[in-house]
């Protein structure tokens, strides 16, 4: 990997947070709602740089005013608006919210799993549940962040949509699309979008250090690969300086992707 | 004013076999966990459990007093999933249906608000339509024409939640920073029961916390019992947090058969002081862990 500025050789956990930074540039004034470690930490640098009017929640019924590290006590917490999940409901359904979750499953098309694998009516492996994914897809901008790319998470079809993908969405009809955008899946190895004719996944940008052959091997379907795939950025010293030293500095996203 | 003070041995007894019964809370927070011990005592089977599910939807499960779970989730919060849910849904013992959690907000207000349904866009497109196939879609009648959803009224029979505080009267109290979706499932109900940490004499919740914290006003209520620790082992801020060492062992039992007899005999098929005495000594052998 590409030596780092100034604390040591740049991660991949790292150039994985500034990739999930990257999904909320220029939303403005939105709710961000980072599910998972790396996502938490892109959000907040988010805040700390490039998206200072993004919203964020203290994962209780709070709004934060501060940007604190994620493992800061309640008592660093500056508060600045209530938000009790039936709140955040109005959020959701206004559209000022831009949400990266967590996918067991994704497809070609952006739909999502983490409600059960196998047959649904008896499943080899019931999960969370829906949670909000079919509301939230369908009434905000959704992101995905997968921190094991492998042919069980990017699949050709997932066994439950729960958050709505581009295919789903349309055969759905007007109501369904209105307001659905799949912005980004980030996974360990790259960025993907679906910024294609039929909104088929693509290759938009590998982690440093990441082959095509690798991605491809891993996904269980076919993506869309751009006869020039650049590489994820790397951070800057500012956003290293930040990841390490103010918001993560227990180094909580190794444990999510190792360095 | 009626004094609706009755006991929990009393509310789960309006319980009858094949009920649809909601319990408030979230996740595991603040979950009517004394109505939760005291239906397993109760016999009451065939249940429909509507939830944000917790390990009251765990518990259920395991004592295989659920016909029909309605949630968007079930977790532990701190553990991602629950054991016990999952054995039921993979060993096809529960019906299950699967909801978005706003069409489950929106199922609930419908309910509190005696109309059929209320429209959203939250389904469309998912398998939570094919999941659950009653479901329907209606078409707006101006001139947009949008076909939405029409989240059915989620209509229950009896409802319990756990409040900080209530009074005599059955005003209830939340000092926490969440309300969840209490009201909505006592509103939602026939028969509406609220337990407390604490019950204290009309006009004196104020002593407690501001007017707002007063959530549940007494049109929403049947009956209120005091039942200090009524929410363990789940999270009551600010009272108290979530017994996260007696979560674990609750994990623990789903192991198999045995282990879930075991946690049974000692936790389950004992009257509430005797499961905080068992859950006090299972705290010793823990060196962790407190029921309040």
């Amino acid at each position: 990997m590409t030596a780092g500025p100034s604390a040591g050789a740049v991660t991949r956990a790292e150039v994985c947070a500034v990739a999930c930074a990257e999904a909320w540039r220029g939303d403005g004034e939105i709710m961000a709602s980072p599910f998972g470690t790396i996502p938490a930490i892109g959000a907040r640098l988010a805040r700390c740089t490039f998206a200072p009017d993004l919203v964020l929640t203290d994962g209780e019924a709070a709004l934060m005013a501060n940007t604190p590290a994620l493992t800061a006590g309640r008592d660093e917490l500056v508060l600045e608006a209530w938000m009790p999940y039936r709140r955040v409901f109005d959020v959701v359904w206004s559209g000022r919210r831009h949400i990266m979750m967590m996918a067991s499953q994704v497809d070609r098309f952006g739909n999502q799993n983490l409600s059960a694998i196998g047959d649904w009516a008896r499943p080899k492996a019931q999960l969370i549940g829906v949670r909000g994914a079919p509301g939230n897809s369908l009434n905000h901008i959704t992101s995905y962040w997968v921190p094991a790319h492998s042919t069980r998470s990017f699949v050709e079809h997932v066994d439950v949509v729960c958050g709505v993908g581009y295919d789903r969405a349309a055969a759905a009809g007007p109501a369904a699309t209105r307001f659905h955008e799949v912005r980004v899946v980030v996974s360990n190895l790259g960025v993907f979008d679906f910024a294609t004719p039929d909104h088929a996944m693509r290759v938009r940008s590998l982690h440093p250090g990441v082959g095509l052959d690798e991605v491809v091997a891993a996904t269980g379907f076919t993506l869309v690969v751009p006869d020039d795939v650049p590489e994820t950025r790397l951070p800057t010293p500012e956003e290293l300086a930040l990841v390490r030293d103010v918001l993560d500095p227990t180094a909580s996203r190794d444990r999510e992707v190792a360095p | 004013m009626t004094d609706k003070r009755t006991t929990v041995e009393d509310m789960v007894a309006e319980v009858a076999d094949g009920m649809t019964v909601g319990i408030g809370g979230w996740g595991s927070r603040r979950k009517p966990m004394a109505v939760v011990r005291a239906l397993l005592r109760s016999g009451a089977r065939d249940l429909t459990v509507v939830a944000y599910g917790g390990p009251d939807v765990g518990l259920l499960c395991a004592a295989g007093r659920v016909r029909k779970a309605v949630y968007a989730f079930v977790t532990l919060d701190s553990i991602a999933l629950d054991p016990h849910f999952r054995r039921a849904r993979q060993a096809g013992a529960i019906e299950a249906a699967e909801l978005d959690e706003g069409m489950f907000y929106l199922g609930l207000l419908a309910a509190a608000q005696r109309v059929p349904f209320l429209p959203t866009r939250a389904g469309l497109g998912s398998d939570v339509l094919r999941c659950n196939p009653g479901l329907a879609t209606v078409r707006s009648p101006y001139g947009d024409g949008e076909e939405l959803v029409a989240m059915p009224a989620l209509d229950l029979d009896v409802a319990f939640v756990h409040c900080n505080r209530a009074d005599t009267h059955g005003n209830g109290q939340l000092l926490g920073p969440d309300p969840f979706f209490d009201e909505l499932f006592l509103g939602a109900a026939r028969r509406r029961f609220v337990t407390a940490e604490k019950v204290v004499e009309p006009g004196r919740l104020l002593d407690e916390g501001p007017i707002q914290t007063i959530t549940v006003s007494r049109l929403m209520t049947d009956g209120v019992a005091e039942v200090p620790g009524g929410a363990h082992f789940t999270s009551c801020a600010p009272d108290y947090g979530r017994d996260e060492a007696f979560q674990r062992r609750y994990v623990a039992a789903a192991a198999d058969d045995d282990t879930w007899a075991a946690f049974e005999a000692r936790f389950v098929q004992v009257d509430e002081a005797g499961y905080r005495a068992a859950v006090a000594e299972a705290a010793d052998d823990d060196g962790a862990g407190t029921v309040r």
